[in-house]
């Protein structure tokens, strides 16, 4: 009994710092969160109660929160997938074994690197400029020049390409996947007269789907959270005509520039629950094409 | 024979000749940074600067409001080292107990952890905010450094699963010797964990260097800019001349982090590769 007390207490010492900060961080603005999303707060005085208000205005009553709603899904499921897809493939040509692919893996990685930062985004706007080398390559291949600022869906094919540009982490964790699988079954396969596209959807695809299945998910919660790219390449607006208005975009201008505190919280909760229903989607789904070795396959 | 080199010779030329269109962006950026403004986008087509001028780098470090270049990076290197001694301390220790400890209610909070891995910021966000500002607690780096004293789920998660790998027979072989829980923690982990420690440190530094959603919130003077912050301050100054500068300092913000990076590669790509860290 003595020592239980005391391995209960030393584990409580340790993850002490945790569960504090999980209540002082997470939990009670969690709940002063969920209460704000029934008010309507500017941050001066003091909140009032409005019921279901907020979530009405937001799927009857505000068309830029629709707008906002719909270029985050197409972000969301053209970039993600694009990414994916980008990073398999690639990882398959650097599967080999040649002595370069670590420096290529190098090279391939560093957009992912640097991608996340300001001067990246401030980079990306100004190659896309109406006389940036995006236009340039263009012209020279023969196509008309693009005006990515003066048009809403060439803005937001943008930011989908600066996403699809950093696909160097997803590949890496491809790459480590890919070497994972061992080189007998290719060779079975091979004897038994498979050719490439066969081995690529028996093997490739099977042997790597846990890897796949993660990815996704993560991919798509960090894309539906997007906000750094969006804000500088608008300058903050969201423009043109709100073509980059991404959802953490959008619910930043409610909340710090309206000051409509409530709404925005509201806002942050929709999200919650679109993310969670999507991770939930994907992770169902997976039951029919994840594969999992130790259940002896499907 | 010849055929598999022509093979192999076509293979590099490709996939180096990707590598160079891929990051065309990045070198486009820093030799336009050695252009005259003007020249910029007159010789975008181009990317060799005539004339080679450093002046956007002069230009450009002296900031702006009184404050030069250099203020915004002292802010920011401040800012990511009281984060980073936060992370390697606080996560460490939880990660111990989660590792290793045996207690009532472990799977619980392991549980809880993990679902905050995949809380959106955003719903946290604007109570944090009131809550930051009813302490007093805005236009400092309190805010955006003291959280990072309480762990933070990613490491957390990273720290138990390399802890995971050490043998037990280690801890007991200590117990025997007379230590007790911290010293197995102290004497007996901590030494062991330094790769997965350094991958911690390493994508600490980049997301704090890199974080500019924080900072807008909660810093308000020119005073206690981070490199960001200028960043997008340039941007938002604006003028149709001025992008010599704001090139320079965005190629300036990127050494750091490229240097790094160089440096402690391997540990990079490993922690990618394990545990799945977005770069």
């Amino acid at each position: 009994m003595q020592t239980h007390m005391k391995q209960n207490l030393w584990g409580y010492i340790f993850i002490g710092p945790f569960i504090i900060g999980f209540l002082a961080f997470t939990i009670i603005p969690i709940i002063a969160s969920f209460y704000f999303s029934f008010t309507s707060y500017d941050l001066f005085s003091s909140p009032e109660w409005v019921g279901f208000d907020n979530f009405r205005k937001m799927f009857t009553d505000d068309p830029r929160y629709l707008h906002s709603l719909k270029i985050t899904f197409i972000y969301v499921f053209a970039g993600v997938p694009l990414r994916l897809i980008f990073a398999l493939v690639v990882a398959m040509i650097l599967n080999t074994a040649s002595r370069a692919v670590g420096l290529y893996r190098t090279l391939y990685y560093l957009p992912s690197l640097i991608g996340g930062s300001v001067a990246v985004a401030i980079m990306w706007r100004n190659i896309f400029g109406d006389e940036g080398i995006v236009n340039i390559a263009l012209m020279t291949m023969g196509i008309d020049p693009v005006r990515w600022f003066g048009n809403p869906t060439a803005a937001l094919w943008m930011l989908i390409f600066l996403s699809v540009w950093q696909f160097g982490s997803s590949m890496l964790i491809f790459l480590a996947g890919l070497k994972s699988i061992p080189q007998s079954y290719y060779e079975a396969a091979s004897v038994d007269g498979a050719g490439f596209f066969q081995k690529f959807f028996t093997i490739t695809i099977p042997m790597l789907s846990p890897v796949i299945l993660f990815n996704a998910i993560m991919q798509t919660i960090a894309a539906f959270m997007t906000f750094v790219p969006a804000f500088i390449i608008s300058k903050g607006t969201g423009g043109p005509l709100d073509g980059t208005l991404l959802y953490s975009l959008y619910l930043f201008m409610q909340g710090f520039e309206f000051f409509h505190m409530g709404y925005a919280s509201a806002m942050a909760w929709v999200m919650l629950i679109i993310i969670a229903i999507l991770t939930s989607l994907i992770f169902f789904s997976s039951r029919f094409w994840v594969h999992y070795e130790s259940e002896g396959g499907r | 024979m010849k055929a598999k080199h022509v093979k192999k010779l076509v293979y590099h030329i490709i996939v180096a000749g990707f590598a160079v269109l891929l990051l065309y962006p990045v070198i486009w950026l820093v030799m336009s940074s050695f252009k005259e403004s003007e020249l910029i986008f007159a010789t975008a087509d181009s990317l060799i600067p005539n004339p080679f001028v450093l002046s956007n780098y002069a230009q450009g470090w002296e900031g702006f409001g009184n404050y030069g270049f250099g203020t915004f990076i002292f802010n920011t290197a401040v800012f990511v080292v009281l984060v980073l001694i936060g992370h390697l301390i606080s996560c460490s220790l939880i990660a111990f107990g989660f590792a290793r400890l045996k207690f009532r209610g472990r799977a619980f909070w392991f549980a809880i952890m993990i679902m905050t891995l995949m809380l959106p910021y955003e719903v946290v966000m604007i109570p944090q905010y009131i809550i930051f500002a009813q302490l007093d607690w805005l236009n400092s780096l309190k805010p955006l450094v003291v959280p990072a004293y309480f762990g933070h789920p990613f490491f957390i998660f990273l720290l138990v699963q390399f802890i995971r790998t050490i043998p037990r027979e280690l801890d007991e072989a200590a117990i025997i010797d007379g230590c007790n829980t911290f010293g197995i923690y102290y004497r007996i982990i901590l030494p062991l964990i330094t790769p997965a420690l350094a991958t911690t440190a390493i994508f600490t530094f980049y997301w704090t260097w890199d974080n500019l959603l924080g900072p807008v919130l909660y810093l308000n003077s020119p005073s206690k800019y981070t490199v960001s912050m200028a960043l997008n301050m340039f941007l938002s100054n604006e003028t149709v001349s001025n992008w010599g500068a704001m090139f320079a300092m965005s190629v300036v913000s990127l050494i750091p982090v490229f240097i790094i990076f160089f440096i402690f590669q391997r540990y990079v790509v490993e922690g990618i590769s394990t545990s799945g860290l977005k770069g």
